[in-house]
């Protein structure tokens, strides 16, 4: 860790200029900074601060029962809760042995690939604000608004979602749900095809890109970097396809790779990501319809919270209230870890349980994070503009950077 | 010159002023609707009907909001920034022709407010001074970012300026004349500019959206990477001026492109049209197609700057030195040689 920049302006050695990137920059989306010496426009170093906004996730979660924990991973990368809400919910199902019914999996899929969807829409789209196309970001905007309202259908709530209990859902998913999906899967394409015509082939945003923040296969692996990023540089390595989870060995889809992992590629990577999530979509929709229309939760009633009608007239389900609210629940003694494909790579939790009613130890791996180690050592040199292009294509999420 | 000479001169310059200060604010709301229509948004719509009072709004609240200068800036010479760029955004438009000369009651009286016969260097000389509004600002304000927009602006602004000049130099070849008035008046009819200095035009075209500091060439003010860039530490009214003289700039030079090469108050058919409308009403139909003219180069202004991403700075100077430059020496060999030959 290195310690806080000091670079000021009365330093001996500068004949550098020391520039204060944020943490209110309005490029940095987010609330962390960068403090570059720049010699005219370019970078000659950089040192990163983050902790803005850490709030001791991993330490407020050794305090809380398991189901208490979902609300905190909603705040990780609050561009694609749902996902982080799932991953922690399997972490949990892989601890307790629970075997989830292939209905519940598919559910758990829909809502994971709209979610990273959301994510590249807005990576994606901001990218283009970034380096000053914003049309094109409203187009896609619109489309994400339609995964919210699909959101909201399920769970009620639209960005911190908390989607989704241990052991499946809270609520069977309404054909008012099952309509919005199908209507987004039938409007967004046409959308994405347009945004791809805008920038795709635009020589400015090419000329922008390209080139840019190029990140050798190597590199990128000793930061182990993940996600889009990491395949954009060559390698294919995705959790969904290495280590399916969630039924993901079910469907049949490609995982895209770029060449030399600059920034148009990590667009490209990001924009064929999306139409793989809608061809997994549209798989798992066909699925669900085979399945029986009624489950949507596992059978393990000491973890899955009973519905409020049986808690008042079912004497177990009054038992199995209390207890797992109190959380008397009893839990082994075990050392999990559980990663799934988030929308900025892979998204780990390590838990430690020693039996009691919340985690002895908790540790999210944070893409964002991980990810955004080599951003100050790939800066040098480069000049403000690609720095600033640079970071919105890794896609900092200051809420995953800082958990 | 007589006592009615100069009260119709001042009028004029007045109305000139009025007009180009109203077109100057409606192109905020124009921007503003436009860039709703290319987004698919609805854009303002709560002051008055379709929300045509917002630039009235925009411009009381600009008034009212709290002047800040601060503690290590130039006071002066942060004053003086803005002025100068609002200055230098109002004198531009003295040289142009607005329309045919009018008779009313046996008088002569030219919609022109000066035809000087360096007009076109007139509105270089002003266009030039016009990046030191932009520099003393983004100096005086003493920060980062609005020292480097001011420094994009000025090494922009002087670039451009020079292939701006050499795709001039072509079209004099072609009119022989630098008075604007002169330029306005050999285009009768359909004879514009255009038509024989097609090149020439599209550098000019570039060189004025650089000049005005547009999108593709808005780095100076970039929000993404500068914040506002060399108005990021400016507030209220002289927030507005910068603002507001960037949009006088636009208005000049969709005015300034018009005249030069799309014929400025010509129009296929103008003088059946004044020959039976009479010597009022042709000439002002002319006016009325110059300003068509005119909103049209604005909104083209506006399409580019929400369809294309921007430059990068050093893009920017490549386009600029290696590109523009070389292929306006061309235009003005290839023009110069047609015109020996053609002799």
């Amino acid at each position: 860790m290195q310690n806080h920049p000091v670079y000021t302006d009365n330093d001996p050695q500068t004949e550098y200029s020391t520039l204060n990137l944020g943490p209110t920059h309005p490029a940095t989306h987010g609330v962390f900074q960068n403090v570059l010496q720049l010699d005219g426009e370019r970078i000659v170093s950089g040192v990163s601060t983050i902790g803005y906004i850490h709030r001791a996730f991993e330490k407020i979660a050794e305090h809380r029962p398991f189901y208490q924990i979902t609300p905190l991973t909603d705040r990780l990368n609050y561009c694609s809760s749902p996902i982080n809400n799932m991953g922690w919910h399997m972490t949990v199902e892989k601890m307790l042995n629970i075997q989830m019914p292939k209905r519940v999996d598919y559910m758990r899929v829909i809502i994971m690939e709209l979610a990273r969807i959301a994510d590249h829409i807005v990576c994606n789209g901001v990218l283009g604000v970034d380096t000053g196309a914003f049309t094109g970001f409203l187009y896609m905007m619109e489309h994400r608004e339609e995964i919210y309202e699909i959101y909201e259908e399920i769970c009620g709530s639209r960005l911190t979602t908390n989607i989704g209990r241990i052991g499946g859902f809270e609520r069977n998913f309404n054909h008012i749900a099952f309509a919005k999906i199908k209507k987004f899967l039938v409007r967004f394409p046409p959308v994405l095809r347009e945004f791809e015509a805008l920038f795709n082939r635009n020589r400015i945003f090419v000329d922008r890109t390209k080139d840019v923040a190029a990140v050798t296969k190597e590199a990128a692996l000793s930061y182990s970097w993940s996600g889009p990023i990491l395949r954009a540089t060559g390698v294919d390595y995705d959790v969904r396809a290495m280590e399916p989870y969630s039924s993901y060995e079910d469907f049949d889809f490609e995982v895209p790779v770029g060449e030399n992992g600059d920034v148009y590629n990590r667009f490209l990577v990001r924009n064929e990501e999306m139409w793989q999530s809608l061809r997994i979509i549209e798989q798992a929709l066909a699925k669900i319809e085979k399945e029986p229309s009624d489950i949507f939760h596992a059978d393990v009633p000491a973890f899955y919270l009973p519905p409020k009608e049986e808690v008042y007239n079912n004497m177990e389900a009054l038992i199995y209230h209390f207890k797992i609210v109190m959380g008397e629940v009893e839990t082994p003694n075990a050392e999990v870890y559980h990663a799934v494909e988030g929308a900025n790579g892979e998204l780990g939790f390590y838990l430690v349980n020693d039996g009691g009613r919340s985690p002895y130890r908790l540790h999210f791996r944070r893409p964002s994070f991980i990810n955004y180690q080599m951003y100050a050592p790939m800066s040098q040199g480069m000049l403000l503009s690609d720095a600033i292009i640079n970071m919105s294509s890794l896609n900092v999420i200051a809420g995953e950077l800082d958990a | 010159m007589e006592l009615a000479d100069i009260a119709i001169k001042f009028g004029l310059i007045i109305i000139i002023f009025l007009i180009s200060l109203v077109i100057a604010m409606y192109s905020t709301y124009a921007e503003r609707k436009i860039a709703a229509f290319f987004q698919d948004r609805v854009g303002p719509n709560r002051a008055g009907p379709w929300g045509i009072l917002q630039p009235l709004a925009d411009g009381g609240k600009m008034f009212l909001k709290e002047e800040i200068i601060p503690t290590n800036a130039t006071p002066f010479l942060f004053i003086v920034g803005p002025s100068l760029a609002i200055l230098t955004a109002c004198i531009g438009s003295a040289v142009i022709p607005w329309g045919q000369n009018m008779v009313i009651g046996g008088k002569v009286i030219p919609l022109q407010v000066t035809d000087i016969n360096v007009g076109i260097l007139y509105i270089f000389g002003v266009v030039s001074l016009g990046v030191y509004g932009v520099m003393i600002g983004g100096w005086a304000s003493n920060n980062k970012y609005s020292l480097l927009g001011a420094i994009r602006a000025a090494s922009q602004n002087i670039s451009y300026e020079i292939s701006m000049g050499l795709s001039i130099i072509a079209l004099l070849l072609v009119t022989g004349t630098l008075s604007l008035g002169e330029i306005a008046q050999q285009q009768h009819g359909w004879h514009w500019n255009v038509l024989y200095q097609p090149v020439g035009f599209i550098l000019f075209l570039i060189c004025a959206f650089a000049e005005t500091n547009r999108t593709p060439f808005d780095l100076p003010e970039c929000e993404t990477e500068l914040v506002g860039g060399y108005h990021t530490e400016y507030s209220s009214m002289k927030l507005g001026f910068y603002l507001f003289a960037e949009y006088i700039n636009m208005f000049i030079s969709s005015a300034v492109m018009a005249t030069l090469y799309f014929g400025g108050y010509n129009y296929p058919g103008m003088d059946w049209v004044t020959a039976h409308l009479g010597p009022i009403a042709g000439p002002l139909i002319g006016t009325a197609v110059f300003f068509a003219k005119i909103f049209l180069f604005i909104f083209f202004f506006m399409w580019v700057r929400w369809t294309i991403p921007r430059f990068r700075y050093d893009q920017l100077m490549d386009l600029g030195w290696k590109i523009l430059i070389p292929l306006a020496i061309a235009n003005i060999v290839v023009t110069g040689v047609v015109i020996t030959l053609l002799n």
